[in-house]
């Protein structure tokens, strides 16, 4: 969570100045919507989570979108199936961009226990991942934690890093489709 | 009426199909009945319109995989059950590898489509006159039927598993 405090400025009598970069990133990392995509019992972590107890309101997340239009950051828990994996890589690019993607658990991360023909071995197959939290299943604060980690990749991310050749490399890889504004086509 | 037991239900199966029910026992209480898989629609047809047996439900169809048994590697297995005399049986029918067909009883219960398109997926029985016969629970690009008993248990030459998270390749961690 970010603090204006913490923001780094240049100080003036009468102005305060900083880079356009880091004041949107700011307010970018005080302001994720979180897409949950909960398949499994790392789904019900997530519901306690977001429950009262430990309030993922309180990183800026109140709202929960469950479209992925509206979603920046897509938070995957539980068990992939290969039969699901086409309808996960659909969500994604439906998402606008800026994007961030919170693989929860030992499924999403690795396929977990699931060492079987009809589940996807890890969603970084078909997806790009920034962070990821292991546990079967991780408890809260492992997910709050993940959470944090995104809040520090979003205040250090460049507003032009999804127009970059590598940002496109990256994409190339999962092939994915992007425009010039680094949106899947 | 008095409820039927499961003798009942046997001596009208036997009275009504005589040579095509091949075998019989009873299993912790329920009845088994294996029959001609060619049969088995007309049994569960005739076992449904029954005044007294009245076999109105159909619990699950399943599949098994006998890779020894030669002749009768596959079976179809028909779990029914009767509101009417809180009786449930169970018919079976044994078909070859080669000749995997059986008649379909979704004309029969509307809940054997999906019944059937399961049975179909994982072992690739064929039921004759199902309405679409395709698979359900896994990707529509798979060219196996996965619960048959014909795979090694791990296919080394995988490439969808990272081995280096589960200890099978130590040397590269």
């Amino acid at each position: 969570m970010g603090k204006i405090e913490d923001l780094e400025t240049i100080n003036g009598e009468g102005y305060q100045l900083t880079t356009l970069d880091k004041a949107i990133a700011l307010a970018r990392a005080n302001s994720v919507w979180p897409l949950p995509f909960a398949t499994s019992c790392c789904g019900i972590e997530f519901m306690a989570t977001m429950g009262s107890a430990y309030d993922l309101s309180r990183f800026g997340m109140e709202r929960m979108s469950f479209t992925p239009r509206q979603a920046d950051l897509l938070i995957v828990a539980g068990t992939i199936s290969k039969k699901l994996g086409p309808v996960l890589k659909r969500v994604y690019e439906q998402m606008a961009e800026p994007k961030w993607v919170l693989s929860v658990g030992a499924c999403a991360c690795s396929g977990g226990i699931f060492d079987t023909y009809s589940v996807l071995q890890g969603i970084d197959r078909i997806i790009p991942v920034d962070v990821y939290v292991p546990g079967c299943p991780p408890r809260p604060e492992q997910i709050i934690e993940g959470v944090m980690n995104i809040h520090e990749l979003v205040k250090k991310e460049s507003n032009r890093r999804r127009y970059s050749e590598e940002y496109k490399h990256l994409m190339d890889t999962y092939q994915i489709d992007i425009d010039q504004h680094g949106e899947a086509k | 009426m008095e409820k039927q037991n499961n003798q009942e239900y046997l001596t009208a199966i036997q009275a009504a199909f005589g040579a095509d029910v091949l075998a019989h026992e009873e299993a912790f209480g329920m009845l088994n009945v294996e029959l001609t898989p060619a049969r088995i629609h007309d049994a569960i047809a005739w076992l449904q319109q029954h005044q007294d047996l009245s076999v109105n439900y159909l619990t699950n169809i399943a599949g098994i995989h006998y890779p020894e048994s030669e002749g009768r590697e596959f079976a179809v297995v028909y779990q029914l059950h009767s509101w009417k005399n809180n009786l449930r049986l169970r018919i079976k029918g044994y078909l070859p590898k080669d000749n995997l067909h059986i008649a379909s009883i979704t004309d029969l219960f509307a809940g054997a489509n999906w019944m059937e398109r399961e049975t179909y997926d994982f072992f690739g029985i064929i039921f004759d006159g199902h309405p679409d016969l395709r698979r359900i629970l896994n990707m529509d690009d798979m060219d196996y039927f996965p619960m048959r008993k014909e795979y090694v248990l791990e296919d080394a030459t995988r490439e969808d598993k990272d081995d280096r998270f589960f200890g099978r390749n130590n040397n590269e961690l």
